[in-house]
């Protein structure tokens, strides 16, 4: 099982470090620049419906829904995003407990 | 601007806060405390770690080949994230190696929001690091504690993950063409994810992020 873990984690850095070794010439442009700023919002919008609102691949409505909609409250007004994690945990877990 | 170290500070601890159930699972599922901290150390990758000792836990050794390719499959982002970060760091030679352990979703996202190139580097080296930091202390803690824990979800932690998200990709929410970007990633992310792999509902997210960009930009 060791070596399972060793070899996934390289599996996983091998992403890490192949973006590195790409030359510069493809990727310092502002147009490269521009693209994958976009897709990092893809990418972390993307997460947090994946996170937010599906259950082993299923879509899923659940106490996630109300403490995401906390969150976005809290940012709105520009809280400290630990405020916002713990408070939407916090918001969730009440749910969980008296529903 | 001295707010960035405030930022990663802040990000780390919330991530702490799920590599505590990170922890648990890992311990949870057969895994002893060195191979869940090895995890944190080596894979040093949320979704990855998550998808690992998930598919473990159910199918034990036998599902490893499985477990190691869903690892590797989600964390396709992270190279990404990696050719955005290469030109803005401009590491020479091996110590790539360090910034390319650091490059995940929080350390870009926090670098990504600053205004400056300078901004840039000190988002990505200070969320990074502190990550790192907060994401070991807080598995060795799960690990340690184990099943004691009980479900992560009693405690919110799930809602903690998708809040995380939302909060970084927040700053970046200012443009209409952005918001377009985020709503669309999110919408074909959820509706999918019951078809294709999992990582892949995350990956069509960035592709509609692109196309959207590009004729947005036209």
């Amino acid at each position: 099982m060791t070596l399972a873990v060793i070899a996934a984690s390289v599996a996983v850095f091998s992403w890490k470090f192949l973006g590195y070794l790409v030359p510069e010439r493809y990727v310092a442009n502002p147009r490269f620049k521009q693209l994958a700023d976009a897709i990092t919002v893809g990418l972390l919008s993307a997460l947090v419906g994946i996170q937010g609102f599906t259950s082993d691949s299923q879509f899923t409505i659940d106490s996630r829904l109300p403490a995401l909609i906390l969150a976005a409250v809290l940012l709105y007004f520009r809280m400290p995003f630990i405020v916002v994690i713990a408070g939407a945990a916090a918001f969730s877990a009440a749910i969980r407990m008296f529903i | 601007m001295n707010r960035i170290p405030v930022v990663a500070v802040s990000v780390g601890m919330a991530t702490g806060i799920y590599a505590v159930s990170f922890g648990a699972l890992g311990v949870t599922a057969g895994l002893s405390i060195l191979e869940t901290m090895l995890l944190s150390l080596l894979m040093f990758s949320g979704a990855s770690q998550f998808a690992f000792v998930g598919v473990v836990a159910t199918g034990g050794m036998a599902a490893i080949p499985t477990a190691i390719a869903s690892a590797w499959l989600l964390g396709v982002r992270n190279g990404f994230y990696a050719l955005r970060m290469a030109p803005v760091l401009g590491m020479p030679g091996i110590a790539k190696v360090l910034s390319a352990q650091l490059t995940i979703d929080e350390s870009t996202a926090v670098a990504t929001a600053q205004s400056s190139q300078s901004g840039e580097r000190r988002g990505f080296w200070w969320t990074g690091i502190s990550v790192f930091v907060f994401w070991n202390l807080m598995t060795l803690a799960g690990a340690v504690l184990g099943d004691q824990i009980g479900d992560p979800a009693n405690y919110g932690l799930d809602s903690a993950a998708a809040a995380a998200f939302l909060g970084l990709v927040w700053p970046r929410l200012n443009s209409n063409l952005y918001r377009l970007i985020g709503v669309s990633a999110l919408v074909l992310a959820v509706s999918t994810s019951a078809f294709v792999p999992a990582g892949v509902p995350v990956l069509l997210g960035a592709a509609v992020a692109a196309v959207i960009q590009y004729w947005g930009k036209r």
